[in-house]
C-alpha cells in the first residue's frame, strides 16, 4: 500500500542515492518517533558501557577504599572528583559500580528475553500446528502461569530454586512466557489459513520445514516488538528480586540488589539509593521506548 | 447467559485443580526436609523422625498426600505457620484488608487522575501537553517501584516531614479492628485525629501503588478516546450544535469508557505484584508484607498457603471482570 503511493518519489530520488530497500523505509517510519530514536540511543549508549566497563570505569565495582565511606557525589560538599558519584557503605564507587551494573544488566535482559522467547516460540508453534489436546494443553499450561502475580510467582520459582542472579533470570523467564507463547500461537494460526502456507504444503515441505522456514518468518514482527518490551519487565523484574533479596547477591554490582544494601543508609547519603535506582528507570525506559517505536514501524495498520 | 457462566466455571476448575497442585509441590520442592524443620536441629532419633513423617501422612505415596492435601483445603484447612502456629487462613483475612484498602486508594488515585489527563491529551492531540503526558506515562509505566518509594520517603518524609515513613497508623491511637480497613474503622469510631493520622498514612503507599495504574490508564483513556472521538456519532452530535465538552464527556467518554474498564479489571494481578513491593517499603501490615516475611523466615506454608489464596481471588476476579464484559456485551456469550 505505502510503497505504490510513494514509489514515483523514490524513481526521481534514484538517481542521486540506492533505492529504499525494507530496511530504509522502516528506518524512515521509526525515525519519525523522537522518542524511539532517543530509546534507541540510550540504548547504545548503553551496549557500548557495557562492553567497555572495565576501560571506561574509574575503580573496580567492589574494590573497598577504607578512607572514603559514603563520600558525596563530586558536586556536593565533601565530595571528590575521584568518586564523581561518590561512595557506598564500605567506600565503593557508586559510579564503577552502576557502570558494571549495566553489564549485569544487559546479560539479564538477554538471557531471559533469549530463554522465554526460545521457549515461547517452539511451545506457541506446537500449539498452533498440533491443534487438539496439544494446543489445550499448551494453552491451559499458560492460563494457569498467569494466574499468579507475576513477582509472586517468581518470588515462588526463586524459593524452590534458591536466591542468586541465575536462578532469579529462570524465574523471570518462566513468567513471561505466555506472552511469547500467547503471540506466536495467534500469528501462526492466522498465517496458517493463507495460501502460501497450503501451497508450500502441496509441495511437499515436512512439519518442521512449514513451522521454521514458512511459518515463522511471517511471526517475526510482532515477536520482536515483545521481546524489546520484554528486555525493559526483564530488567524491571531483576531488579525486584534482587531488592527482595532473592536475585543477585553482594557484592554483584547489580542495581536492585545496590538498591536493598542502600536500605539502611539512604535517609544520610541519598546518593546510595538515587543513581541505580535513576540507572534502572533509565534502561527500562529506553527499551519501552524504542519497543513502542518498533511497534509502530513493524505494523502495517498503523503504517500509513 | 447461564450457559455462558457454567461454560466459564467449568473452565475455572482444571485451572484451580492445577493451582493447588502446584502449591502442593511447592513444599516438597523448597529445600529443607519439612520433618526436620519442624523437629529442630537437636540430633533427633531417626525413629522419631520416621513417627512423625507418619503422623503428618509423608510416608504415603504421593497421589494418596495430594488427594488428602485437596480434602484438606475442601475443610478450609490452609496449614499452619512454623513461627506462629496461627492458622494461615485466619492470618490471611486479618491482613488481607489492609491490601484491599492499599489498592483500591490506588487504583481510585489512577482512574480519578489518569482518566480526565488523557480525555485531554486525546483532545488536544499532538498539542505539548499530549506530548507530554504520554512521555509521562512510559516513564510511569517503567518506574521501579522500590527505588519510586523509597525517593518518596526520602523527599516528603525525610526531608520535608509531611508524611509518615512507615505502617498504617501512628502509635499514638488505637483503632478497635471492626472492618479491618484502617480509614472505615477511624471514621466508625469517631476519632478525628486518628482519621488524619491513618489518611496521611495512607498517601504515599497510595501514590507508589497506584503510579504504575495511572501511567496505563491515562494511555488508555486516551487511545480509547481519540478512537471514539473520529467515530460517526461523535461528528453527528457536534453537527447538531452541542457544545464541546458535552460531546466529549457524554458522547464519547461513556463510550471509551469499556476499553480502560477491562484494563483495569486486567491490572489486578501486576497491581498485586506491585502491592508486595509497597508494603514491603512502607512496613504495611497487609499480604504482600506477610508473604516477603515468610521468605525469610523460611515460613514455607504460609508461602503456600497465601500464594494459593491470591492465586485463587486473581482467578475469581478475572471470571467476574468476564462475567460482566459478557453482560455488557452480548456478543461475547454466544
Amino acid at each position: 500500500m505505502s510503497s505504490t503511493a510513494s514509489a514515483p518519489v523514490q524513481a526521481t530520488g534514484a538517481a542521486a542515492r540506492p533505492m529504499p530497500g525494507t530496511l530504509r523505509l522502516f528506518w524512515r517510519s521509526f525515525a519519525e518517533n523522537r522518542g524511539a530514536v532517543l530509546g534507541l540511543a540510550i540504548t547504545l549508549v548503553l551496549i557500548v558501557l557495557a562492553l567497555l566497563a572495565d576501560v571506561v570505569a574509574p575503580h573496580s565495582p567492589i574494590e573497598q577504599f577504607r578512607d572514603y565511606f559514603l563520600t558525596p557525589p563530586v558536586w556536593e560538599q565533601g565530595g571528590t572528583a575521584r568518586f564523581l558519584l561518590g561512595t557506598d557503605d564500605v567506600g565503593r564507587d557508586v559510579l564503577s559500580r552502576l557502570i558494571f551494573g549495566a553489564r549485569l544488566s544487559l546479560l539479564i535482559g538477554i538471557a531471559v528475553v533469549a530463554l522465554s522467547l526460545a521457549v515461547g516460540t517452539v511451545l506457541g508453534l506446537l500449539a498452533a500446528f498440533a491443534g487438539g489436546f496439544v494446543d489445550v494443553a499448551i494453552m491451559r499450561m499458560m492460563d494457569i502461569v498467569l494466574v499468579f502475580p507475576s513477582l509472586l510467582l517468581a518470588i515462588v520459582i526463586v524459593a524452590i530454586l534458591g536466591p542468586g542472579l541465575f536462578n532469579a533470570m529462570i524465574a523471570v523467564a518462566i513468567v513471561t512466557l505466555p506472552s511469547y507463547t500467547r503471540l506466536t500461537r495467534a500469528a501462526a494460526l492466522s498465517e496458517l489459513a493463507r495460501d502460501y502456507v497450503t501451497a508450500t504444503r502441496c509441495a511437499g515441505a515436512g512439519p518442521l520445514r512449514l513451522m521454521f522456514n514458512t511459518v515463522l518468518p511471517n511471526c517475526v514482527a510482532p515477536l520482536i516488538v515483545q521481546a524489546t518490551l520484554g528486555f525493559a519487565t526483564a530488567i524491571l523484574d531483576a531488579a525486584a528480586l534482587g531488592f527482595l533479596g532473592l536475585g543477585a547477591q553482594p557484592p554483584t554490582p547489580e542495581w536492585g540488589t545496590m538498591l536493598a544494601g542502600a536500605l539502611q543508609f539512604y535517609q544520610r547519603a541519598w546518593w546510595v539509593l538515587a543513581f541505580p535506582g535513576l540507572a534502572i528507570l533509565l534502561t527500562v525506559l529506553a527499551f519501552n521506548l524504542f519497543g513502542d517505536g518498533l511497534r509502530d514501524a513493524l505494523d502495517p495498520k498503523l503504517r500509513r | 447467559m447461564l450457559r455462558y457462566l457454567l461454560r466459564r466455571i467449568g473452565m475455572i476448575v482444571p485451572t484451580f485443580v492445577a493451582v493447588t497442585f502446584l502449591s502442593f509441590m511447592l513444599i516438597r520442592l523448597v529445600p529443607g526436609d519439612p520433618i526436620e524443620v519442624r523437629a529442630g536441629e537437636h540430633g533427633v532419633p531417626p525413629e522419631r523422625l520416621a513417627e512423625f513423617r507418619h503422623q503428618f501422612g509423608l510416608d504415603q505415596p504421593l497421589w494418596k498426600q495430594f488427594l488428602d492435601y485437596e480434602a484438606q483445603l475442601l475443610h478450609g484447612d490452609l496449614g499452619t505457620s512454623i513461627v506462629t502456629q496461627d492458622s494461615v487462613l485466619h492470618a490471611f483475612f486479618q491482613l488481607f484488608p489492609a491490601t484491599i484498602e492499599l489498592s483500591v486508594c490506588a487504583i481510585l488515585f489512577a482512574v480519578l487522575v489518569g482518566m480526565p489527563l488523557g480525555v485531554i491529551a486525546a483532545v488536544k492531540r499532538g498539542s505539548g501537553f499530549d506530548y507530554g503526558l504520554m512521555g509521562i506515562s512510559v516513564t510511569g509505566a517503567s518506574m521501579p517501584i522500590p527505588w519510586w518509594g523509597l525517593m518518596m520517603i526520602l523527599i516528603f518524609s525525610v526531608a520535608f516531614g509531611w508524611t509518615p515513613v512507615s505502617g498504617r497508623i501512628s502509635d499514638a491511637y488505637f483503632i478497635e479492628p471492626v472492618t479491618g480497613f484502617m480509614l472505615i474503622d477511624c471514621w466508625w469510631s469517631d476519632d478525628a485525629g486518628a482519621c488524619t493520622s491513618a489518611a496521611s498514612h495512607l498517601i504515599l503507599p497510595t501514590i507508589v501503588l497506584g503510579t504504575i495504574p495511572l501511567a496505563v490508564v491515562a494511555r488508555m483513556t486516551r487511545s480509547a478516546m481519540l478512537e471514539v472521538l473520529s467515530e460517526d456519532y461523535i461528528r453527528t452530535a457536534r453537527a447538531k450544535g452541542l457544545g464541546g465538552a458535552r460531546v466529549v464527556v457524554v458522547h464519547a467518554l461513556r463510550n471509551a469508557l469499556i476499553p480502560v474498564v477491562t484494563v483495569i479489571g486486567l491490572q489486578v494481578g501486576s497491581l498485586l505484584s506491585g502491592a508486595i513491593l509497597t508494603e514491603t517499603i512502607f512496613s504495611w501490615p497487609g499480604v504482600g508484607h506477610w508473604l516477603i516475611e515468610s521468605i525469610q523466615r523460611r515460613d514455607y506454608p504460609v508461602l503456600q498457603g497465601g500464594t494459593l489464596l491470591i492465586a485463587t481471588l486473581v482467578m475469581l476476579v478475572n471470571l467476574g471482570v468476564d462475567m460482566t464484559y459478557g453482560f455488557l456485551n452480548p456478543r461475547i456469550r454466544r
